[in-house]
């Protein structure tokens, strides 16, 4: 059951990312661009998953255990790091040349362009080693 | 190229994804970070705690394919970047998530959803870093 439920999420989720425009690479970079062709739309796109996550979470955090799993998996660092800062502040970097971050370059990968497949590899290997050097 | 505003699509599109976000955690107990389920899956590529990550993956290239063939203009299915610039822009956004342990996923949705000061500061810090990474590529010229 849990693994079927973690593929529906999957689908749900980057049905959401096309939906909200942000399977467009162009209209990321456009989000980005407030001094140029500015469009505010992603700004929706975070208030409308933020307000319904929210409530979700809230409810999901005060029960004891998960409904299909035996516990949560939270992130327990509470410190803000430099690392934290820098890496934010690279990825910023990579979404902002290409107007793609993780989610929605896995869900454009059946457009099976080269652009799209150079992003999904060279993303994943940057991944690799930052987890395998253990950085 | 400029595109249309669509506050009702984007809105709409940011509900379901924040359901989907909501329903892991409910179901799973699992954050949706697509930077984290990618990263979790490096060094020891099979094992526990594994399938749910390639199965979420599958999902969302499923849901994609739909988007591609149903809303082919809301997709990258025209884009054709520069080889050596989208190289560099995944090699930094793999790099960035994997050092700040999260993405606009990750910090932006399910992070500020719990209120994490971790993700509120990565958040803050990508987004300015984009903005500003815009602007001065727009100075230099520089398209892909």
């Amino acid at each position: 059951m849990k693994n079927l439920s973690a593929l529906i999420c999957g689908v749900l989720f980057s049905v959401g990312l096309g939906v909200s425009g942000m399977m467009n690479p162009h209209k990321v970079k456009n989000f980005l661009d407030i001094t140029g062709n500015f469009d505010p739309s992603l700004a929706f796109v975070m208030g409308g998953a933020l307000l319904v996550s929210a409530l979700i979470f809230r409810i999901t955090l005060k029960m004891e255990k998960p409904l299909l799993a035996e516990s949560f998996a939270l992130p327990d660092c509470k410190q803000i790091t430099g690392k934290l800062v820098l890496g934010s502040a690279l990825f910023g970097i990579g979404w902002a040349i290409a107007g793609i971050c993780p989610g929605p370059a896995y869900a454009n990968a059946g457009v099976w362009t080269p652009s799209i497949i150079y992003f999904i590899v060279s993303m994943n290997f940057g991944m690799g080693i930052i987890k395998l050097a253990k950085l | 190229m400029i595109t249309e505003f669509t506050p009702g699509a984007s809105f709409l599109g940011g509900l379901t994804i924040g359901l989907a976000a909501g329903l892991l955690l409910l179901l799973n107990g699992k954050i949706a970070g697509i930077s984290g389920i990618i990263g979790g899956l490096f060094g020891k590529f099979f094992g526990e705690d594994k399938l749910w990550r390639y199965l979420f993956l599958l999902g969302l290239i499923i849901g994609g394919f739909i988007c591609i063939n149903l809303i082919p203009q809301q997709t990258a299915k025209d884009i054709h970047f520069d080889t050596a610039w989208v190289i560099a822009a995944g090699l930094f956004v793999g790099v960035g998530t994997s050092l700040g342990s999260g993405c606009t996923s990750g910090h932006g949705i399910c992070g500020l959803a719990r209120f994490s000061k971790r993700s509120i500061v990565a958040t803050l810090t990508f987004m300015g870093s984009g903005f500003l990474t815009t602007y001065i590529l727009k100075i230099l010229g520089v398209s892909i």
